[in-house]
């Protein structure tokens, strides 16, 4: 079967490949949103942060003979509690300072993160093995489809609707997005905003360590995956808009499926396509496709 | 302590109250004081250091020294956050209702504090008009209506204490005559207000004791009894 001149297994691969980046886009930039909404600080260590999660699962399974299910829960807990440390102890010191001061402190501490994750593992990568429940794939009938790939497209969104319900629908979420908005008036009406703060910096680090675990038996376990894919993030983040949730999910998927699409029809572009569509919605719409300008 | 020659035990006192913002010195030692179930007025012209008075009780501000009790107790060293548990309710001059909180939400909002805040049908009912929009975003009121859920969203909270900034500034005389309707009731149901306010009209009627600032001192103290004879000096004061 062939779709515009193109194999229905070739296009459903690659738009595989394209969800599965989308998802990960997805699940970071979520995390860079909800940080940047309430702290105003641009997480630069998020890619770090990612790959810390990966090799947390990887040395859990290696060293320790931890398994994948419980490194998932335990990795973006354990680099949570590593992002509440760095809240407390430097990012708090920068809240009244511009924009930039956060980015250059967090992308310092990327830079060390990554230095020492290089200095004691390399860089040529390890590789983790997908989890013997998720092993194994389904023949569509169209195209090949590895279970493990459709559980990390099925586990990200569960987690990027599950924080967009979080803070859409509840009580907590309230406090979030009335802090995001004024944050003085929050803490004058009795809300505890530091420890919101503190708990939302928390919360978008683990979720970066989430996808970490998630990426680690799709692509290598490497101190620089970090630095590789929060480039393109960074860029979904500019073109969704900065601090809009629902807008950096929907933008994160709709980015990798593009990506997807461009490697079959024109793969020489495939590799700056984001990029491309960063500049023209900046030039068109600064504010982002779904950012309040 | 509550005793028979005390009937009124003091809710708020502020004493030699110094405020700054970065460099510049604000307020120059406010002395007052409100007993429970008062409602006083701060006066002045703009930039007389009213609502830097209201906000330097919640910690909003800069810097601070002197004294702030709350039913007795020294709260200047506390956090903004904790202010609210000591029963405070803060109505700011900017209403800061949140564009992307429903109407319902921001009435919400607000953690209980204590007991024997009004409930949300009681507070429906003092505002219909809240209950009428309470799925529409905050932000999607008028300005009337925004201003009385700004009150509405601190009356739920048990917060005995209510420092309302200006909150007639630029409505209609239809909605600042209902919100004098308000305050009388909210008077009965005991709560103690501190009012900023330009307009001398609205609030005359309502105080039992008026202060006056200007350049961040309190230049005269005017009890209810007082006013009459003051009327001529008061207006060339605010310049009204």
């Amino acid at each position: 079967m062939e779709i515009f001149g193109v194999p229905s297994a070739l296009l459903g691969s690659q738009l595989l490949v394209g969800l599965i980046n989308g998802s990960f886009y997805a699940i970071l930039s979520l995390g860079l949103a909800i940080i940047f909404g309430l702290l105003n600080i641009i997480n630069f260590a998020h890619g770090a942060q990612y790959m810390m999660g990966a090799f947390i699962a990887w040395l859990a399974l290696t060293k320790f003979n931890v398994n994948y299910w419980v490194a998932l829960i335990a990795a973006p807990l354990l680099v949570g509690l590593f992002g509440v440390i760095l809240e407390r102890t430097m990012l708090r010191k920068l809240y009244k300072l511009d924009h930039l001061y956060g980015l250059l402190l967090t992308f310092g501490l990327a830079l060390i993160i990554e230095g020492v994750f290089r200095d004691q593992f390399g860089i040529s990568g390890e590789s983790y093995d997908v989890p013997d429940a998720l092993a194994g794939g389904i023949n569509l009938g169209f195209m090949f489809l590895p279970i493990y790939r459709a559980w990390v497209i099925v586990a990200s969104l569960t987690v990027c609707f599950g924080t967009w319900y979080m803070i859409e629908k509840t009580r907590l979420g309230a406090y979030l997005r009335a802090g995001t908005e004024n944050s003085q008036i929050v803490q004058a009406l009795g809300i505890n905003v530091p420890l919101l703060i503190t708990f939302t910096y928390g919360y978008g680090v683990a979720l970066a360590a989430f996808a970490g675990v998630l990426a680690a038996p799709v692509f290598q376990v490497n101190p620089l995956m970090g630095s590789n894919l929060i480039i393109v993030v960074f860029a979904v983040v500019v073109i969704g808009g900065m601090g809009s949730i629902l807008g950096s999910i929907v933008t994160g998927i709709g980015l990798g499926l593009i990506e997807g699409l461009t490697r079959v029809f024109y793969p020489e572009a495939s590799a700056v396509v984001v990029f491309v569509i960063m500049v023209i919605v900046l030039l068109v719409r600064p504010a982002g496709l779904f950012g309040k300008a | 302590m509550t005793s028979a020659f005390d009937p009124k035990p003091e809710m708020l006192r502020i004493h030699d109250l110094h405020a700054f913002y970065g460099e510049s010195h604000i307020l120059h030692g406010i002395d007052l004081h409100v007993g429970r179930g008062e409602c006083i007025t701060l006066l002045g012209r703009n930039g007389s250091g009213r609502s830097t008075t209201l906000k330097s009780i919640l910690g909003l501000v800069g810097r601070r020294t002197g004294s702030i009790m709350v039913n007795g107790k020294d709260v200047i060293a506390e956090p903004t956050h904790r202010m609210a548990r000591y029963g405070i309710g803060y109505v700011p001059e900017e209403r800061a209702i949140f564009a992307s909180l429903s109407t319902e939400e921001n009435l919400m909002l607000p953690p209980q504090v204590a007991s024997g805040g009004m409930s949300v049908d009681e507070i429906y009912g003092m505002f219909p008009n809240l209950l009428e929009r309470r799925s529409s975003p905050g932000t999607k009121l008028s300005g009337g209506e925004q201003q009385m859920l700004a009150m509405a969203r601190v009356l739920r909270t048990g917060a005995k204490l209510l420092l309302l900034d200006e909150i007639t500034e630029g409505l209609a005389p239809v909605i600042v005559k209902k919100l004098g309707e308000v305050i009388v009731e909210l008077k009965k149901r005991g709560f103690t207000i501190v009012l900023v306010e330009q307009n001398f009209r609205f609030a005359a009627p309502l105080a039992d004791r008026h202060y006056v600032l200007e350049h961040g001192e309190i230049i005269a103290t005017i009890t209810k009894e007082e006013l009459p004879g003051k009327m001529d000096w008061l207006h060339q004061t605010l310049g009204v």
